[in-house]
């Protein structure tokens, strides 16, 4: 699991459309330049966030990003969790491997994702839904 | 709730007697929330023109605004929340415009108080909600129209593809390239090396935030079909912190020619085709 301590409130987007995969681009963006990560690291979680956003959407079939500040004493950090009920990913180790997609993308994004953020926390089951937390903390 | 016939008819009748002060009066409210936004004489010209839509539409009995005989009252107010919304008014504000008329009335109607009036007060006052919501409607769609053609334009305007050289043209990208941009990006290009015969082109990306998997397929899929009509491409404005981001997601752009500036990218050209370029010692001013 992930640790530090949640701070202030959550802000949450619905991701139902390409225009909310640009909204939760910007809302990431923004608490990243406030909790003062650097210019890559910032670049490096807008980039995961567009890709788990985008999957959210185009295999979970849309949910929800809930981004909020976190900090574990030392450092501060920008936690989202992407939530969707869709169908769920039956095998995650496929799911991981680079250049696998069910879709017509590069079969990039999930494993991307996982190597541009520090902390990376999945949970899927079939029928239900899946639930991606990611975190990045600042240096 | 519906208005009756008769209500209807007396609604006429009080518009009718009291055309003068309705009117002045709801001038005088609406300008009070616009702060002189508007002038005067355009406020009682719309004032005026509602209220004859209105005693039109109670003469012919008018029970609700979604009736036949609200044709003429939808268009008025259809009309009125357009030139509100291209004016850049607020929600609130154009909503106030309708709802003073309820104001105008409830003053007109406490003077002649008897046991009907209440009654008749709240027939109307549902009328005028309605005509508030209908009003509201009308406002949204035509921010959303507004929004809709600005979005269309911004595309047309944000992908410009330039000739940099003899042979050598450039699109320089800005912004989020989803794939609507992407498609309209794809073909300026394709379009421009067909009508100029140019044997290079330059993407730049510097103006792009965010390079992901989504927007790296676009441009892959771009140079591919550049290639195909015998053009080569160059990806150029690749920053620190997109090349690392690139690296980390795993995309590789195999033997597709990148460069950190568009300037960089234009000497490359320039140096295939042949063309020296040497810098001058700067000239001295004497």
């Amino acid at each position: 699991m992930t640790a530090g301590v949640d701070l202030g409130v959550p802000a949450t987007q619905a991701i139902r459309s390409d225009e909310d995969v640009v909204r939760v681009r910007q809302l990431v963006r923004t608490t990243a330049v406030a909790v003062k990560l650097s210019l890559v690291d910032q670049t490096k979680l807008v980039t995961a966030a567009s890709e788990l956003a985008r999957n959210t959407l185009i295999y979970g079939g849309g949910g929800t990003a809930e981004v909020v500040t976190v900090e574990d004493g030392r450092r501060r950090g920008v936690r989202i969790v992407f939530a969707d009920g869709g169908p769920g990913i039956p095998d995650l180790d496929q799911a991981f491997t680079d250049g696998f997609t069910t879709g017509g993308g590069l079969g990039l994004g999930l494993s991307g994702a996982r190597r541009l953020v520090d902390d990376f926390d999945i949970w899927t089951a079939v029928g239900e839904g899946t639930r991606i937390t990611v975190t990045k903390w600042s240096r | 709730m519906a208005l009756s016939a008769e209500q209807s008819g007396r609604l006429a009748g009080l518009l009718t007697e009291h055309a003068d002060r309705l009117t002045e009066r709801w001038t005088e409210i609406v300008a009070g929330s616009l702060r002189g936004r508007l002038s005067q004489a355009e406020l009682s010209r719309q004032a005026r023109e509602l209220h004859r839509s209105m005693v039109d539409a109670a003469r012919q009995g008018l029970a609700d605004l979604a009736d036949q005989h609200g044709g003429e009252l939808r268009a008025v107010l259809a009309e009125l929340s357009t030139s509100r919304a291209r004016q850049g008014f607020s929600a609130t504000e154009t909503a106030i415009s309708v709802f003073a008329l309820k104001d105008a009335l409830l003053e007109l109607m406490e003077e002649g108080r008897d046991a009907g009036t209440l009654r008749d007060f709240v027939a109307y006052s549902a009328l005028i909600d309605q005509m508030g919501l209908f009003t509201f409607e009308s406002f949204v769609r035509t921010r959303e129209g507004l929004i809709a053609d600005q979005a269309e334009q911004l595309l047309e305007l944000s992908t410009p593809v330039v000739k940099l050289w003899e042979g050598v043209v450039a699109v320089p990208l800005v912004g989020t390239l989803d794939s609507a941009r992407a498609q309209v990006v794809m073909e300026r290009l394709l379009q421009t090396l067909v009508d100029t015969g140019s044997p290079y082109a330059i993407i730049d990306i510097t103006g792009v935030p965010a390079v992901d998997t989504q927007v790296a397929q676009h441009i892959l899929k771009t140079v591919v079909a550049a290639r195909l009509m015998g053009a080569d491409c160059i990806i150029s404005g690749i920053r620190p912190q997109i090349a690392q981001t690139i690296v980390a997601l795993g995309i590789e752009f195999g033997d597709i020619a990148t460069k950190a500036s568009l300037a960089d990218a234009l000497r490359h050209v320039l140096r295939l085709t042949g063309v020296e370029t040497t810098s001058r010692r700067a000239r001295r001013e004497s």
